[in-house]
């Protein structure tokens, strides 16, 4: 059987917080127009920010001189969305979930942005190469994978 | 533009914050001084009205745990009121639920303070 081709989509933009409206733009119209509910277009918008905004703070330290490359697959099943930048990397696996009270009392304010993107999204996947290429990818299928 | 903004309201001893429009990495210092001030007043009673905030990242949650530790101490809570259900889901993905009084409007957040009192 055939496949249609997936369609891609890219946004070079500053990394600086202001823009992160464009990039939620970006995405949600992508989104919908792949055919995902509003709903759910606000949920990948969301976890694409958090991903904006972890690249802006810690792998760019805010220096909206640097670039974040966001490029968004469209096809039949899914929409794809990697977010690159060529910053610093930071190992996400030895992040745990959250533990809110522990949290609370540590006035600490990290890793929340990453367990909403898994929590959003069927598959985050991040890949480090510091300061050469970081990705983190996340995928939301049209009908969730069953196992 | 979609823009954010914060406004203030005291009510004898309970301050209220109403925030709307998008709550994100960009406009959380808003929100953040505006808590800030409160602090520095010693007004510790804080309800946040939600009811006019399209949208909320972990930036905004972050905040609010950033502050809840301190405003206890000092015997006061915040209590976040008039959620829509899209701004809910992000507060409730994240365990937010279990950890603050979360009320359906301002009234009953107001009532808490007042019979706690």
């Amino acid at each position: 059987m055939k496949k249609r081709t997936a369609l891609t989509y890219n946004l070079k933009i500053a990394a600086a917080t202001e823009n992160l409206e464009i990039v939620r733009d970006f995405v949600h119209k992508l989104a919908i127009k792949a055919g995902f509910e509003e709903e759910v277009a606000g949920q990948i918008e969301l976890a694409v920010d958090e991903a904006c905004t972890n690249v802006i703070r810690h792998a760019y330290n805010n220096n909206r001189r640097r670039k974040i490359d966001i490029r968004v697959l469209l096809d039949s099943d899914k929409i794809q969305i990697r977010i690159s930048d060529t910053g610093k990397g930071f190992e996400p696996e030895a992040l745990p979930k959250p533990d809110l009270k522990a949290y609370v009392q540590s006035s600490k304010r990290g890793g929340l942005g990453i367990h909403l993107m898994r929590s959003l999204m069927d598959d985050v996947e991040f890949r480090f190469n510091p300061t050469k290429k970081n990705t983190v990818t996340l995928t939301k299928y049209k009908r969730k994978k069953t196992a | 533009m979609s823009g954010f903004d914060i406004s203030r309201s005291d009510k004898n001893e309970v301050s209220v914050l109403h925030l709307s429009g998008f709550l994100d990495a960009h406009t959380v210092n808003r929100f953040e001084n505006a808590l800030q001030d409160l602090l520095k007043e010693d007004r510790y009673k804080i309800t946040v009205n939600l009811k006019d905030l399209d949208y909320i990242s972990s930036a905004g949650l972050g905040v609010f745990m950033g502050f809840i530790e301190e405003i206890r101490e000092k015997g006061g809570d915040i209590k976040i009121s008039n959620l829509s259900p899209k701004v809910y889901k992000v507060f409730d993905l994240l365990g937010f639920p279990a950890l603050f009084d979360i009320c359906e409007d301002e009234q009953e957040a107001l009532n808490k303070f007042n019979s706690a009192q």
